[in-house]
């Protein structure tokens, strides 16, 4: 098979609709969720930088909001890795695969 | 048996039985593939673990122990965007790297351009980056070598450095990446077990009450409730000596440097090139996911863990033995920076609590990284100097420091010998004519090579400050690599002047920012000291430059993009289904 039938398939997969579906899944949830997370850490970031007093009231003894808020950055990261794969089982996955079996069909792979 | 004696055996079992996992692995290595990626045939847990191991340096291990220990909350915020920037890879680079790359960064970012110009930034740039950081790993096992066992002999210094150096390029060679993750994984699991075994005693000893470890941790810092602010290490208030008030312009300076380090420290994770490379060592992009969660789980654990060994340290060990001591003069009495008598009277070190807090803060430590905190405080936890338990505990957490060490400079070494053989020799210079066996070949010898230059600069680099290296080369990974990674994946229209200009220019940018900034010159901290060399070139205030050379690093590859009418469309297509897909998982893209 010429290299120039080879780039057909590529182009072919990459216009139709399984293919536009499974683009747009992953990218309306990693998107958002890196600009959230983002924005997430550098208002923290911002907040330990320039917010010195509200951030240094204790909450509990000894425990002040700086470290709340610090470790409440270990548990986002956590939840959003959790929301993520959970995302990628359920509508990722078996489309990728199935687009996979598809181009490398035609490819004759 | 003394600790020094325990610590250095368990080293050379840990250097044993890694050889022979090496030498096992080793024997099965034939194809080129084998050495690049490990036969791509790791699972994803057993890559998460490795990605740990390649990940967690001593510089997390020591130094941020280290640095909350002595500064307090501040060492936190290392952690933190140590971890926060795992999302970036998870989200935006693991799947779609292993899908579309063979075996290396240079594999990606070349897919569609043309391959001579972009292969050539991609292996200067992942050379560059891995060297500073390879650096920083030897000139830190120097250090810890000389303060664990209490060396300080600078030529035993210097053969420290080449036995390590000598170690990884041994790894490598025999090993290739299969051996690489073995070692890899075999210390993300005792890092584990030490860092776990510490916690659980630190906290034993407070009752699990967090509260009355971090209230110890203050007092005994005698700084008091500051100790658990953020303030102490970054973003300070200067004071202008001339008038005694808030210096309105350096504050803000010193702010912008904490979150110009924060900006790094989050972008510059998915830049590395011995990072990326990583994910190449699992068959799919389902797996890569797995090993970045696993990762996740075993790094976020051990930077929490991180709070409880540096705050630990901080309520239980004396503040003279976290500085090794402070300055004092011939007669005993503890002295200032201008070598005067601190206190009304002649202070010895053991009449330290004496002094007012107000006295304290002008001591001045023997040496201010902290790296010995946690040894330390395991020392402590295992019944303190001289008894039989402080010494085991010393000797174990001493020899973990040591393995932590080798698996990151082997997991550099290939990174940079990979990429030298793969993207330079085999694609540049041979133009993709190379045999495989031929480019096995010269990733051997690009890695003896690269150990050797490394520990010929390491020897001379040994005054450099290793947080400063580690910043070096996490500020051109997120500069230079991270936006040609994300503009190849995700924009249509990048293109190869795009790609080679965002290498460069990100960078260049980063490198001349650490040139003209406060690391080199100016101050008495610096590299070239102003006292000595009578000269300065400190114009850039930050000593982070991230935040301008990142978005420089983006703005270059967007404006060498739209100058150039090169584009692709049909390869887009290939990159974008096989990235997303997984199509044609491992095969070569036709050019």
């Amino acid at each position: 098979m010429g290299s120039t039938e080879q780039n057909g398939v590529w182009e072919s997969t990459q216009a139709s609709p399984e293919f536009q579906a499974l683009r747009r899944k992953f990218r309306n949830f990693a998107f958002p969720l890196t600009v959230a997370f983002l924005v997430w850490y550098f208002a923290y970031i911002l907040l330990t930088a320039f917010a010195r007093d509200w951030v240094s009231t204790q909450v509990a003894p000894n425990i002040n909001i700086a470290f709340v808020l610090g470790i409440l950055q270990f548990v986002s990261t956590f939840v959003i890795a959790w929301l993520y794969e959970r995302h990628s089982t359920k509508h990722l996955d078996d489309a990728s695969e199935a687009i996979k079996a598809k181009v490398e069909k035609e490819l004759g792979h | 048996m003394d600790a020094k004696m325990l610590s250095s055996v368990l080293f050379l079992v840990f250097v044993a039985a890694t050889l022979v996992i090496v030498w096992r692995s080793g024997r099965g290595t034939k194809k080129a593939s084998d050495f690049y990626d490990g036969g791509a045939s790791f699972s994803g847990f057993q890559n998460g673990l490795a990605i740990a191991g390649d990940y967690m340096s001593a510089a997390s291990f020591l130094g941020i122990a280290g640095t909350i220990a002595l500064f307090g909350y501040d060492g936190f915020l290392y952690s933190i965007g140590f971890l926060v920037a795992w999302l970036v890879a998870l989200l935006l680079i693991a799947e779609p790297l292993r899908n579309s790359g063979r075996f290396t960064m240079g594999d990606v970012v070349s897919f569609r351009m043309k391959q001579r110009p972009v292969r050539t930034a991609s292996a200067v740039s992942t050379v560059v980056v891995s060297i500073f950081y390879l650096l920083a790993q030897m000139v830190g096992a120097g250090a810890l070598v000389s303060l664990l066992l209490g060396i300080t002999d600078p030529n035993m210094k210097n053969l420290i450095i080449v036995g390590v150096g000598i170690l990884m390029i041994v790894y490598v060679t025999i090993g290739g990446m299969k051996g690489t993750t073995y070692v890899q994984i075999v210390k993300a699991f005792l890092l584990m077990i030490g860092a776990t075994l510490l916690t659980i005693m630190v906290l034993w000893h407070f009752n699990f009450d967090i509260s009355s470890l971090l209230g110890h941790a203050a007092e005994n810092s005698g700084k008091g409730d500051t100790f658990l602010q953020p303030g102490m290490k970054f973003g300070k208030d200067i004071i202008d000596p001339a008038t005694g008030l808030v210096d309105a312009t350096k504050t803000l300076y010193s702010k912008l440097d904490l979150i110009s380090l924060g900006l790094a420290l989050v972008l510059g994770t998915a830049g590395l090139p011995h990072i990326l490379i990583r994910f190449y060592t699992v068959p799919n992009s389902k797996a890569a996911r797995k090993s970045v969660n696993w990762a996740i789980g075993n790094i976020g654990v051990f930077y929490l863990m991180t709070i409880a060994l540096g705050f630990g340290a901080a309520a239980l060990v004396s503040r003279t033995t976290l500085f090794r001591g402070f300055k004092v003069d011939d007669a005993g009495c503890v002295i200032d920076k201008d070598g005067k008598m601190i206190g009304d009277a002649c202070t010895t070190l053991d009449n330290l609590k004496n002094l007012s807090a107000d006295a304290k803060k002008a001591l001045v430590p023997i040496d201010p990284s902290g790296n010995v905190a946690a040894p330390q405080l395991a020392q402590f936890l295992g019944g303190g100097e001289g008894s039989t338990g402080g010494a085991i505990m010393l000797a174990v957490i001493g020899a973990i420091a040591f393995a932590t060490i080798l698996a990151v400079v082997a997991g550099l070494t290939l990174a940079s010998s990979s990429s030298f053989a793969h993207d330079l020799y085999a694609n540049v210079i041979k133009r993709g004519n190379a045999s495989p066996e031929s480019e096995v070949k010269v990733a051997k010898i690009a890695a003896a090579v690269i150990g050797l230059v490394a520990i010929v600069l390491a020897i001379g680099a040994q005054t450099l400050n290793v947080a400063f290296l580690v910043a070096i080369a996490f500020a051109i990974a997120a500069s230079g690599n991270l936006p040609a990674v994300l503009y190849t994946l995700f924009w249509k229209k990048f293109n190869t002047r795009g790609a080679v200009w965002a290498i460069y220019g990100g960078l260049i940018s980063a490198l001349v920012l650490l040139v003209f900034g406060p690391n080199v010159t100016g101050f008495e901290t610096s590299f070239l000291k102003f006292s000595e060399y009578g000269f300065r070139f400190d114009y850039f205030p930050l000593a982070n430059p991230g935040i301008v050379s990142i978005p420089l690093g983006f703005f270059f590859g967007w404006l060498g993009t739209v100058t150039s009418s090169e584009k692709n469309a049909a390869k887009y297509a290939e990159l974008e289904v096989r990235s997303l897909s997984g199509a044609a998982i491992g095969k070569a893209v036709q050019h």
